[in-house]
C-alpha cells in the first residue's frame, strides 16, 4: 500500500518536473506564433522551423563546442525559413496556412537533409541551473534542474506582453494584424510589418527547436520533434494570443508530454503509446473547449484567418 | 468545353508547368551547391520514375495512394474548408480494414473485398467527418484539429498493434494480425501494379463528376465561393460540409484498405510513411479539381518512386525528395499569383495588348 503511495508521489514529480523540462519548446514556438498571428498571419510551418532550429543549432553545437551560438544560429535559421513564409505570403492570391503546410515539408525535409551527418556526434549540452538544493530527495533536485533557456523564455513571455499593450511598436503590430484598413489609413507599411511579426516569431520558434537538441532530450534524430510546433499553434488560441498565459498553457503541455513516460517510469507500459498521445487529446480538447462557432475568439486579431 | 474552359484549364497548364520548371532549377541550384551535377540528378530522377517499366510500376504504385489521400484535401477544398489529415485516415482506414478482414476468414474473395474496402471507406470517411463536425459546430479550425488527428491516428494504430491486435508470431517486425491469403488483392492484368491504381483513377473520376456535373457538386462550389449566398439561398451547408469530408476521408481511407489488401497483408508502422502529406501536395497542384488530381499523382508518384536510386547513386539522404517535394509546394503557391495576370489568357485584353 505504502509503496504504491510512494510510486504515486513520485509520478507527480515526475510530470511536474516534466512540466518544466519539457514546456520550453511549447513556449518558445507559442510566443513565436503569438508575434506572427499578431500581425494578421498564421504560420503553421513552425512545426519545421522547429526542427530546423533543433538540427541547426545541434551541428553548431557539434562543429564549434558553443551551445549558445548553436541556440543564436538555431534562431537565425528559424527567421530565414520564416522569412520564406513571409514573402511569399506577400504575393497576391496566396493563402498563409497553405504556405505554413509547404514549410512544414520543406523544412522538415531540409532539416532531416542537412542532419544526416550530425546523427550520430555529441554535442555539448546546455549547462542547468540547479534549484533543488534545498531537497534531500534526488527526484525533486531533478525536477527542479532548470535551464537557462526556461527562465529566459518566461522573462520574454513577460517582456512581450507588456511591449505588445504598452508599446509604439506592439500598436503598430496589434492594429496591423485587427484591421487592414484602419493600418492602411494610418499610414503604416502593411507588409513590412507582418515580414518582421513573422521573421521575428520564426527566431523564437528556432530557438525553440535549439532546446530540443542541446539540452532535452539533447540529441539529434529524426524523431525528435513531434508535433510540438504544431501544438504550440493550437496552444496560442487555447491562450487567447496572450504572452503569459502562453507561459501557463506550455507548462500544462509539458506536464500532459510527460504523463508517459512518468508513468513508465513506475511500471506503467501497457497503453503506453495512448498516455504518448495526451498531448494531442489535451491539444483537440482545449481547442474544443476554447472556440466557439458564434462569434470571434476574445483577443483574436481580426485579420486572422485561422478564426472564422 | 467552351472557349474560357479551354483557356482557364491551358492557364492552369501553363502555370503549373512553368512552377515544376523552376522547382527542377532551384533543386538543380540546391544539388549544385551540395557538389552534385544536376544534369546527373535530373537524369536520375527520370530513370527512376519513368524511363523503364520497372520504374513505370513503381511510380503508379506510388500514385494509387497518393490519388486517394489527395482527394481527402481536394473535395473539403472544394467547400471551403483546408483539411490535411489524409494520413490519419490513411492509418485508421487500414486498421479498419485489417478488422474486418480477420472476421472475413471464410468470406467469398470479391464479398471479403468489398467488405474491407467498406470497412476501410467508412473508417476513413467518419474520422475526417469528425474534423468536420467540430469546425462546423464549435469553430474548431479544421486544418490543425485534421492535423492533430493524423497524429492522434498514428498513436492508436501503434497501441493496437504493440498490444490488442498484435501479431505475436511475428518477430522481426512489430505489426498487427494479417488478413487472410484469400482475401489478398493481386496485381492488374499486364502491368505488375495493385488494382488499387484502378481504385484510385475510378474514385477520381466519380468525384470528378459529382462535382463538377451534378447539382450538389454545384451547390458545393457555391458555399466554397461564397459561404454567405449559400446561407441566404438556403443550401444545407452543415450537412454539405459533412459530406464533402466524408468523402474526403472515404477515398484516404480506401487508400488504406489498397495498402493493406494489396502491399502489406496487416497494418503496421509501413502505413503512414508519408502518402497523407504528399497528397496535400497534389491536391493543391491538381487546384483541387479530383480529374487533373490522376496525372499529378502520377508526377508525384514518380518523384517518390526515383527517391530510391537517388539515394543509391549520388548517396544523397533520403529526405531528398521530400526537399523536393516542399520546393515544389512552395512554388506552385507562389504560382498562384499568376493566375489572372498573363494577358495571353485573358480573352477581353487581346485586343489592348
Amino acid at each position: 500500500m505504502e509503496a504504491t503511495d510512494i510510486s504515486w508521489w513520485s509520478v507527480v514529480i515526475a510530470v511536474f518536473g516534466g512540466a518544466i523540462r519539457l514546456s520550453t519548446p511549447y513556449l518558445f514556438v507559442s510566443l513565436g506564433e503569438t508575434l506572427t498571428e499578431k500581425s494578421g498571419r498564421v504560420n503553421l510551418g513552425l512545426e519545421g522551423v522547429l526542427v530546423m532550429g533543433a538540427m541547426s543549432g545541434y551541428a553548431t553545437a557539434v562543429l564549434t563546442s558553443e551551445p549558445w551560438l548553436g541556440v543564436l544560429v538555431a534562431g537565425c535559421s528559424g527567421a530565414l525559413l520564416s522569412l520564406i513564409h513571409a514573402v511569399v505570403c506577400t504575393l497576391p492570391r496566396v493563402n498563409d496556412i497553405a504556405v505554413g503546410i509547404a514549410v512544414f515539408i520543406f523544412g522538415t525535409g531540409l532539416a532531416f537533409f542537412l542532419g544526416k551527418p550530425f546523427i550520430n556526434p555529441s554535442a555539448p549540452r546546455l549547462p542547468d541551473i540547479e534549484l533543488g538544493w534545498w531537497s534531500t530527495s534526488p527526484q525533486v533536485q531533478s525536477a527542479l534542474q532548470i535551464n537557462m533557456l526556461f527562465v529566459i523564455g518566461f522573462l520574454l513571455a513577460l517582456f512581450l506582453a507588456w511591449a505588445l499593450k504598452s508599446t509604439r511598436w506592439g500598436l503598430v503590430l496589434r492594429t496591423v494584424g485587427d484591421s487592414e484598413e484602419a493600418a492602411d489609413a494610418l499610414g503604416y507599411n502593411i507588409p513590412r510589418v507582418r515580414m518582421i511579426g513573422t521573421v521575428s516569431g520564426g527566431f523564437l520558434a528556432g530557438v525553440g527547436g535549439s532546446y530540443l537538441s542541446l539540452y532535452f532530450p539533447g540529441t539529434w534524430n529524426e524523431g525528435l520533434s513531434s508535433g510540438q510546433g504544431l501544438m504550440a499553434v493550437a496552444l496560442v488560441i487555447f491562450a487567447r494570443w496572450d504572452p503569459v498565459r502562453c507561459f501557463y498553457a506550455s507548462l500544462l503541455f509539458g506536464g500532459a508530454t510527460a504523463l508517459g513516460p512518468a508513468l513508465q517510469t513506475v511500471g506503467i507500459t501497457s497503453n503506453y503509446y495512448l498516455y504518448g498521445a495526451a498531448p494531442y487529446f489535451l491539444t483537440l480538447a482545449v481547442l474544443i473547449y476554447s472556440s466557439s462557432p458564434n462569434k470571434a475568439l476574445e483577443g483574436a486579431p481580426g485579420e486572422v484567418s485561422i478564426n472564422r | 468545353m467552351t472557349s474560357t474552359g479551354f483557356l482557364s484549364s491551358a492557364e492552369a497548364v501553363t502555370i503549373n508547368v512553368t512552377a515544376f520548371l523552376i522547382t527542377l532549377a532551384l533543386f538543380g541550384v540546391y544539388v549544385a551547391a551540395l557538389g552534385h551535377n544536376p544534369w546527373d540528378v535530373y537524369y536520375v530522377l527520370y530513370l527512376g520514375s519513368f524511363a523503364r517499366q520497372i520504374s513505370v510500376e513503381s511510380t503508379l504504385t506510388n500514385a494509387a495512394p497518393l490519388m486517394l489521400t489527395a482527394l481527402c484535401t481536394a473535395i473539403p477544398a472544394r467547400a471551403g474548408l483546408l483539411v490535411i489529415g489524409g494520413e490519419g485516415a490513411l492509418v485508421v482506414g487500414g486498421v479498419a480494414t485489417v478488422l474486418a478482414g480477420v472476421m472475413l476468414v471464410d468470406a467469398p474473395f470479391l464479398l471479403g473485398v468489398a467488405a474491407m474496402g467498406a470497412a476501410g471507406a467508412l473508417a476513413g470517411g467518419l474520422w475526417i467527418a469528425f474534423a468536420g463536425v467540430l469546425r462546423q459546430y464549435r469553430g474548431v479550425n479544421e486544418t490543425i484539429s485534421s492535423l492533430l488527428l493524423n497524429y492522434i491516428a498514428i498513436a492508436v494504430m501503434y497501441h493496437l498493434i504493440t498490444g490488442p491486435m498484435r501479431d505475436w508470431d511475428r518477430v522481426l517486425k512489430t505489426s498487427s494480425w494479417s488478413i487472410p491469403d484469400t482475401l489478398r488483392v493481386a496485381e492488374l492484368p499486364f502491368i505488375d501494379v495493385h488494382w488499387g491504381l484502378a481504385a484510385g483513377v475510378v474514385t477520381c473520376l466519380l468525384l470528378y463528376i459529382l462535382m463538377r456535373h451534378t447539382t450538389l457538386g454545384f451547390s458545393v462550389d457555391v458555399l466554397g465561393g461564397n459561404p454567405r449566398a449559400a446561407q441566404m439561398v438556403g443550401l444545407p451547408i452543415n450537412r454539405m460540409v459533412l459530406l464533402c469530408c466524408f468523402l474526403g476521408g472515404a477515398a484516404a481511407g480506401l487508400a488504406g484498405s489498397f495498402e493493406v489488401m494489396a502491399v502489406h497483408g496487416f497494418a503496421s508502422e509501413s502505413l503512414a510513411v508519408g502518402f497523407g502529406y504528399a497528397g496535400i501536395l497534389v491536391a493543391f497542384l491538381s487546384r483541387q479539381n479530383p480529374a487533373a488530381i490522376i496525372v499529378l499523382a502520377i508526377l508525384l508518384g514518380g518523384i517518390t518512386a526515383s527517391g530510391g536510386l537517388l539515394q543509391r547513386r549520388f548517396d544523397l539522404p533520403d529526405a531528398t525528395t521530400q526537399v523536393l517535394q516542399g520546393l515544389l509546394f512552395m512554388v506552385v503557391l507562389a504560382s498562384n499569383a499568376a493566375y489572372g495576370r498573363l494577358s495571353v489568357f485573358q480573352p477581353a485584353r487581346w485586343r489592348t495588348v
